[in-house]
């Protein structure tokens, strides 16, 4: 009991679990954008990925910081555009397409990770965000730190939440966008294009997503390592759900999921080798899939999520 | 641009769509190719000589198509009663598992006991695992594609648990990599010096057994009517719990199968490379059969000749190995548009 | 005379639509004049829908022309297949099927798509101003703030008139409007259309029933089998002439023909029925169906009627009162031992419910007894002698199809619904529960199944005949019933109630709706 409340108690376990929330925060609310215009986005994993790899090898190769972001946001931007060119132009399965992109994605990250670096045994590194502290508000006592001294990318992310609830409920975008999720019919009916509004949420929330991805190379790890993703972009599906498509409820999902991952770290170390380390390194996982079960039965998924609309079909 | 629905899609589209699917995504590839710096003509050259050009080259393709069947079932059993199963490539890790519980030891002298055995216990731990996701779907509505997917990270930890603990080998050094299996239960090479091994005809079987299942027998009647329209087979009277539970054990039980092949026919042992995402290549294998059970043994052979070319040509041109993994996505995406012409008439207005 | 002449606001110059080989729409002209209601009357499948979806950009026409007056009142060409170019031209529809996001407000659902999307925030308090004057001058009445999935059917179609008029439309296309309505809130959306008209909105009004037709417009177009077959005043013409150019061939619709009422089948004493989403969708219902007999229920869409369909149909559980089957209390809710045992259901939606659209002709006639000996042996289907049977159903049935092995989706409306029909009959069942079973069938297979459902009565079955079609109810029901907000009356004798009675309690007001 003393180890939780020590973990609790540091700093260093709130500045990590902010981070580790980080990413999550980007994917979660890419997918539910693209979730609440009626396109469930498997590619995420994909896009988190090749985010990761070209937002690094941008810098890599000589570019600022913000210059790789806006790569990597361009090109997880790209790749959004075909899944929508897919599953909105053509309106085919939305599952089978993710899983392509997703494929596709991460096999291109790897191929000009390869390509471009065919010889490097250990992964090279790069200068990455540095920790900007907000004066007084960092001086907080546990909060301080952990929300208000991170790197640019956390501000962005709690940034991205308060704009994404803004425009989904206070525009007429955003009320574009939540219609063509809830009944695209409506919405033609009022002289709004399905497709385009579809196609620009699908490519807006795969720009996030490629944030969440570059967040990891530019921030977090400072360099690119095959597999890095790990499962980040399924558990960030698994938080949409959870959140019951809120972005409010995205961060608040996201940082739990933050909190738990850091503290399991933290125990893993007081404890030791008592219990093999892989059952810690399950937990996210397994957290999810609960996170899920219990949610399940209220989920109020958008009503026309995964239902393709084809103008004038009969 | 509109789209007709086509009366119904001719025999010869239903081979044009995935054969040009096919040629598409290998054309595609030239891009990657010409950004690696390799010759294009040459390329393509090495890769056909690599997968297809010599009889050892055909028994590499055979022996990685043999998982790409098995995985290949399983993602086509599934989806044709819409259980979206991710979940493959951990179900394959599950097989293999048990394959290597069962036939560490040997408890009997007769590979007519131990390789039988070892199949039932890598297929129900293949099932065992699919089942948690589809009873959480049917019983509790939790979403399968991402718990699917969840598992195969906590699928493949769980074998690094046992390759690192319980199942490791004491004669690795510390290797990441579990007990052998007994000469008993190794499967037979069907090709001398060859890696070409009895999985194949096991998938071969498999297929067949599929094919009939879904298209003669009530139970397939069941999983093509759930799939096609879950509310009509409530109405008819079906139990759709009980047809996805079903559904769940020949899915899981067939990626399991392909754990156990890859185990007793290729390797003997488990690590936590075993398996090059061959669950997911699976999906890929059934959608350009278009969820046809004996279609899924061409594409496996096509999307095996593809790793196994891209291989070859990669190790003679210093181009990665991920163009193979490129081709494959780039085949599904194609044949998702194949699919729609095949089934569609498009207008353009 | 006529108000065409004078100003003409709309005008279809040979409108022609083809879907595959079907000609929806064969050059059609059509023309509307500013205040007038002018009727387009045609049977299920003449084109009355294909038409107006052209006009309004949803389909685009395989030739023709659609003229629109601008402001100054000159008629301009729309462009074609684009929603928003009809909208900006003043026209407006209200499909049968609602075109609303039901999650969504009242007042999101009716500013969507009214204000430049890349505004920063939306103009909430200025439309609320907006729509109180509308409501006002109109008298539609809807609560702005409200999720639309919780209005009555009713209030969704004065939302969606509003939404319409918020748009300022200049013409309103109203596509079978009444067909969800009680008869005392068609009425009501009569009035509204009046008042509207005479503020200069011009209205095209589709629908099927003459009644309805006569009492509302000024002018009738007639649509049969995607022709223009004839235009008359409204105050000039008689029913049967109208009655004769919509359907094209004298068709004999068979009445109630009473039998002498044999045993009891099935019997419900005080059964609920839980919803989905909680509460009780069926509540402590009381009704007995007797052998050689039409029980009919009537009701808006969407009162319990689901509920009640599901429970006979073997499909829901009730949680309490108790249900017995041919004389056996029912403890085993599973729809393929209520066929067995002698139960024929004809599903409301024969797409979502009653077929299996990518499956064969011959798949789908035995989608409800594949278990038998006769369709399968130890598991392996006896696909020979299923296809026989399937032929001779499609024979026996005039099913029109290209063959059993053809996917069921190629059929036609009619067809499908013949092929369910034909499916339940086959088994000779002593309970048939036919929900809608004629809904959005033409004429012709209106009466093919109603025929076939007497003959059966005939025979001996016991029928439960749930329809929103009150005509049809009183022409073949032996006994009524109303269902509204899932209270079930008491069932009476049809000859002892009126269309107004039933109308009331469909609305909950008369007497009876909420027996105990």
């Amino acid at each position: 009991m003393g180890e939780v409340i020590d973990i609790l108690l540091a700093v260093s376990f709130w500045v990590a679990a902010v981070r580790i929330a980080t990413p999550l925060i980007f994917g979660t609310l890419g997918e539910l954008i693209c979730e609440r215009a009626g396109v469930l986005n498997l590619g995420i994993e994909g896009i988190f990925t090749v985010g990761a790899m070209s937002g690094w090898m941008a810098v890599y190769q000589g570019m600022g910081l913000w210059g790789g972001v806006l790569v990597a946001v361009g090109v997880g931007m790209g790749f959004g555009l075909i899944h929508a060119g897919f599953t909105v132009g053509l309106g085919v399965s939305q599952h089978v397409t993710g899983i392509g992109i997703t494929l596709l994605a991460s096999s291109a990250a790897y191929f000009t990770y390869r390509t471009v670096l065919p010889d490097v045994t250990s992964p090279p590194r790069i200068e990455p965000f540095e920790p900007i502290a907000i004066p007084l508000l960092s001086d907080i006592p546990l909060i301080g730190p952990a929300l208000f001294h991170q790197t640019a990318l956390t501000y962005l992310a709690f940034v991205s939440v308060i704009v994404t609830a803004w425009v989904l409920y206070r525009t007429p975008l955003g009320l574009a966008v939540r219609a063509v999720g809830e009944n695209p019919a409506a919405a033609e009916a009022q002289g709004i294009s399905v497709v385009a509004v579809r196609t620009g949420a699908v490519a807006v929330g795969s720009g996030f997503m490629a944030l969440g991805g570059a967040f990891l190379t530019m921030s977090a790890f400072n360099a690119f390592f095959f597999e890095m993703v790990g499962g980040r972009g399924w558990i960030c599906i698994a938080l949409v759900v959870f959140a019951s498509w809120q972005p409010a409820k995205a961060l608040l999902g996201a940082f739990l999921f933050g909190a738990f991952d850091a503290f399991q770290v933290r125990l893993q170390q007081s404890i030791g080798a008592a219990i093999p380390y892989q059952v810690f390194l399950m937990l996210p996982y397994l957290l999810s899939i609960l996170a899920l079960i219990l949610v399940s039965r209220r989920a109020a998924y958008p009503r026309a999520l995964m239902v393709p609309y084809r103008k004038g079909e009969r | 641009m509109r789209l007709e629905p086509r009366e119904s899609p001719g025999l010869g589209l239903r081979f044009a769509a995935p054969a040009s699917a096919i040629v598409v995504a290998l054309l595609l590839a030239a891009i990657p190719l010409a950004f690696a710096g390799a010759p294009l003509a040459t390329a393509y050259a090495a890769m056909f000589d690599g997968a297809l050009g010599s009889v050892f080259a055909l028994t590499e393709t055979l022996t990685r198509a043999t998982p790409l069947i098995l995985t290949g079932l399983a993602v086509t059993a599934a989806f044709r009663a819409k259980l979206w199963n991710i979940g493959a490539e951990g179900q394959l890790y599950a097989g293999a598992l048990a394959a290597v519980v069962i036939a560490s030891h040997a408890w009997s002298s007769s590979p007519f006991v131990m390789i039988p055995s070892m199949m039932v216990a890598g297929a129900a731990a293949g099932a065992v695992l699919l089942l948690i996701p589809t009873l959480l779907k049917t019983r509790l509505g939790v979403d399968e594609v991402v718990t699917t997917l969840l598992l195969n990270f906590v699928m493949l930890l769980f074998v690094s648990m046992m390759v690192e603990g319980p199942l490791q080998d004491p004669m690795s050094m510390g290797w990441p990599q579990s007990e052998p299996i007994v000469d008993e239960a190794v499967l037979p090479e069907l090709v001398p010096r060859t890696r070409l091994h009895a999985g194949l005809i096991i998938a071969l079987v498999a297929a067949v057994l599929l094919s009939l299942l879904i298209n003669r027998t009530r139970w397939g009647l069941e999983m093509r009517a759930v799939g096609a329209n879950a509310d009509a087979a409530r109405f008819a009277g079906m139990k759709i719990g009980r047809v996805m539970v079903f559904t769940a054990i020949i899915s899981g039980g067939l990626a399991g199968l392909a754990g156990v092949s890859e185990v007793a026919g290729v390797r003997g042992y488990v690590t936590l490379d075993l398996s090059p995402g061959y669950g997911y290549a699976g999906i890929v294998v059934a959608m350009l059969a278009q969820l046809s059970a004996l279609g899924v043994v061409v594409s496996a052979i096509f999307i095996a000749a593809v790793f196994v070319g891209a291989d070859s040509m990669g190790r003679a041109m210093g181009v990665s190995s991920y163009l193979a993994d490129l081709i494959v996505a780039l085949s599904l995406l194609t044949m998702l548009v194949a699919g729609l012409v095949a089934r569609y008439r498009i207008r353009w207005a | 005379m006529s108000k065409v002449a004078a100003a003409p606001v709309l005008r279809l110059t040979g409108i022609t639509k083809r879907f595959g080989p079907l000609v929806a729409n064969d050059r059609v002209d059509l023309s509307l004049g500013r205040g007038e209601v002018l009727a387009l009357l045609g049977e299920n499948g003449a084109g009355k829908s294909t038409l107006m979806s052209i006009l309004f950009g949803h389909y685009t026409a395989d030739e023709g022309t659609v003229e629109v007056a601008d402001g100054a009142g000159s008629l301009k060409e729309l462009r074609h297949g684009s929603p928003a170019a009809a909208l900006e031209a003043g026209v407006g529809m209200v499909h049968q099927h609602f075109t609303l996001a039901d999650n969504l407000s009242v007042l999101d659902n009716i500013t969507l798509g009214t204000e430049g999307l890349w505004r920063a925030f939306q103009g909430r308090a200025a439309a609320r101003r907006r729509l109180k004057t509308l409501m006002d001058d109109s008298g539609l009445a809807v609560p702005l703030e409200r999720p639309v999935g919780t209005l009555s059917v009713g209030e969704q179609q004065r939302t969606e008139i509003l939404k319409a008029l918020y748009r300022g439309v200049r013409i309103l296309v109203l596509d079978e409007p009444t067909a969800v309505l009680t008869p005392q809130e068609v009425n009501q959306l009569f009035d509204t259309l009046r008042r509207l008209t005479q503020q200069g909105l011009s209205i095209i009004f589709i629908s099927h029933k003459l009644d309805e037709v006569t009492a509302i417009s000024d002018r009738v177009a007639i649509l049969r089998a995607g022709k223009l077959v004839g235009e008359r005043e409204t105050k000039a013409v008689d029913r049967g002439e109208l009655a004769e150019l919509m359907v094209g061939r004298p068709v004999e619709l068979h009445g109630r023909d009473p039998q002498p009422r044999g045993v009891e089948v099935a019997r419900l004493a005080k059964v609920s029925v839980p919803g989905p989403r909680g509460g009780m969708d069926l509540k402590s219902a009381d009704l007995a169906l007797f052998e050689r007999e039409i029980v009919g229920i009537a009701g808006v869409s969407g009162n319990g009627q689901g509920a009640l369909a599901a429970l006979l149909s073997g499909l829901a559980q009730p949680s309490g009162g108790s249900f017995s089957l041919f004389g056996n209390t029912v403890t085993r809710f599973d729809a393929g031992a209520f066929v067995a045992g002698g139960v024929g259901r004809i599903p409301e939606d024969r797409h979502r419910d009653g077929t299996v659209g990518d499956m064969t002709v011959w798949e789908n006639a035995i989608l409800e007894t594949y278990r038998d000996g006769a369709n399968q042996r130890a598991g392996w289907m006896r696909i020979g002698a299923a296809r026989d049977h399937a032929k001779g159903l499609i024979d026996a049935f005039d099913v029109r199809c290209p063959g059993p092995d053809a996917p069921i989706r190629l059929l036609s409306g009619g067809n499908m619904q013949k092929l369910i029909i034909g499916r339940v009959l086959e088994n000779r069942p002593r309970l048939i529960v036919a929900n809608q079973p004629t809904r959005g069938l033409d004429i012709g297979a209106v009466a093919f199944v109603q025929d076939r459902l007497l003959e059966a009565k005939r025979a001996g079955a016991a029928i439960l005949l749930i329809s929103e079609d009150l005509d049809e109810l009183f022409q073949i029901a032996d006994r009524l019933a109303v269902i509204h907000s899932g209270h079930l009356s008491e069932a009476r004798p049809a000859e002892d109630l009126t269309k107004r009675q039933v109308g009331l309690m469909m609305a909950g007001e008369g007497q009876g709706a909420h027996a105990a």
